[in-house]
């Protein structure tokens, strides 16, 4: 199959490796990812809060690029795929803001016809590729790894019909599958604050703590997480967090990709591993079949 | 907690400002699907449960649909609540009654940067600006750029902070010097400058 990719600003900088994660995936499991021509921001969360036709005007701009290729497009970080999706309902829900949208748009001759489908990888290689062919193509399984898998808030909520949005099992199954040992993890639809670490970082670092802290407590060896800002939260603040709360925490944080590409065979360079702050070092990587 | 007035002075008069606020809050809330069901609030308390940073708000979830029927948006929007709302749905896909509180609170943030009430020491709104004038100008947004924007317009010497994992990321080939750009910048400003002229346009609404 073949999908508009729409990377979005932070798989071009902080959340490179899972760009390139996300790319090899697809790549090795035999499916196309054509990265939108000339895609913009997508408004993100600070935009919706400001102005809400101009929000939904530059996320809606991306819309009406990929609606001409008639194919599904495909969204990585959990907060494009919010906007992008909620932007799609919003407009097909309201005719008057889609005619004002639309107004904006044709001064570049564009318009959106509300017949794309915004879709997050996860979903595209669970329900499209299915979890049994991604099983026939492991290279290396993941056995005996401990991990949690953390959705993080925007992937299952609001309610899409996706998955169980307290409960959601897409990247549970998959990974059990691939041999992982599933630990116990309760706070794998918890916010991780978002921006709050920027606006209110007492705030966000709290929330950090209760999750890193619950998922060492349970044995995880790896966090696996969907978000670019829950991978960057968990991960480039564990220091702060460490001298907070005087805790010792030290756990890879690693975006789902990149564990499932490291089954399909993938080195740490393909993967972008070697981006990661803290590194994971259970898996030899010789041990390729 | 601090103690509130209630704006409204005689029950069931408005006062003039909170009526304009009533009306423009009104008009916002009938843009978000579904958004009619914030009258079908049984103040249950379930959002306010389920919200992971009520307890630092000053006014929680449920409280804020209670002081919108006491006829009290102005306190609402002079909140510490809104602002740390981090817009994670819990409360949302949680209420028996279908109320889209995030949405609802997201209407409120709009409404708050537009009729210039913040509460004192304000960083959204720093971190809002710097975004929305990053993403017009290059079409994408750039995080160096954001984060030394935001800090130079709150607290310039927390940025000496940043330093340490500025170049941590940096050395993972995690931060890009230059900003993206994309190719269509000028067709894009055209289109923001119709939308601004869109976001002025307030249907009529039916008496």
């Amino acid at each position: 199959m073949k999908y508009t990719y729409y990377p979005g600003c932070s798989l071009e900088a902080s959340a490179k490796g899972y760009d390139e994660s996300v790319r090899f995936v697809f790549k090795t499991l035999g499916h196309e990812l054509v990265e939108l021509e000339d895609w913009n921001c997508c408004g993100a969360t600070y935009y919706m809060s400001t102005k809400e036709t101009i929000s939904l005007v530059i996320s809606a701009r991306n819309l009406a690029l990929a609606e001409k290729y008639g194919r599904d497009i495909v969204a990585p970080c959990s907060s494009c795929y919010t906007i992008l999706y909620k932007t799609h309902h919003i407009l097909a829900n309201n005719s008057i803001m889609l005619a004002k949208v639309n107004q904006a748009l044709r001064r570049d001759n564009l318009e959106y016809k509300l017949s794309l489908k915004v879709r997050h990888p996860l979903e595209v290689l669970v329900n499209d590729v299915g979890i049994e062919t991604i099983v026939s193509q492991v290279r290396r399984r993941l056995d005996g790894v401990k991990m949690a898998q953390y959705y993080g808030c925007q992937i299952v909520r609001p309610e899409r019909g996706l998955d169980n949005k307290e409960n959601p099992q897409m990247m549970d199954s998959l990974f059990k599958a691939l041999g992982a040992q599933n630990v116990y993890f309760p706070m794998k639809v918890r916010c991780c604050g978002g921006m709050l670490m920027t606006t209110y970082p007492d705030v966000a670092l709290e929330l950090n703590k209760e999750i890193l802290e619950c998922a060492q407590e349970n044995g995880a060896d790896l966090v696996v997480t969907t978000c670019p800002l829950c991978h960057i939260n968990l991960e480039a603040y564990q220091d702060k967090i460490n001298n907070k709360f005087k805790k010792k925490f030290h756990l890879p944080i690693m975006f789902f990709t990149q564990a499932l590409g490291l089954a399909l065979g993938g080195t740490s360079q393909e993967l972008g591993l070697n981006r990661n702050l803290i590194p994971f070092q259970l898996l030899s990587l010789e041990g390729i079949r | 907690m601090k103690k509130r007035k209630l704006t409204a002075k005689i029950p069931g008069i408005l006062e003039k400002k909170e009526k304009e606020l009533r009306d423009a809050f009104l008009l916002q809330v009938s843009n978000i699907p579904g958004g009619e069901s914030i009258k079908k609030c049984i103040q249950c308390g379930t959002c306010t449960g389920s919200c992971p940073v009520s307890y630092t708000m000053d006014i929680t979830p449920r409280e804020i649909i209670a002081l919108f029927r006491a006829g009290d948006i102005e306190s609402i929007l002079s909140s510490r609540t809104i602002w740390i709302c981090a817009s994670c749905y819990a409360c949302t896909v949680r209420c028996p009654q279908g109320v889209q509180l995030t949405d609802i609170l997201y209407s409120l943030k709009r409404l708050a940067l537009e009729k210039k009430i913040f509460p004192k020491r304000f960083p959204v709104y720093a971190l809002s600006k710097s975004f929305v004038a990053l993403t017009n100008h290059y079409g994408r947004s750039y995080e160096p750029g954001l984060i030394l924007a935001y800090f130079l317009k709150t607290n310039p010497l927390k940025l000496l902070g940043m330093f340490p994992l500025f170049f941590k990321l940096f050395f993972k080939g995690r931060i890009g010097l230059l900003p993206q750009k994309i190719k269509g910048t000028k067709t894009f400003s055209r289109i923001l400058r119709e939308a601004e002229i869109m976001e002025m346009i307030v249907p009529v609404q039916e008496v």
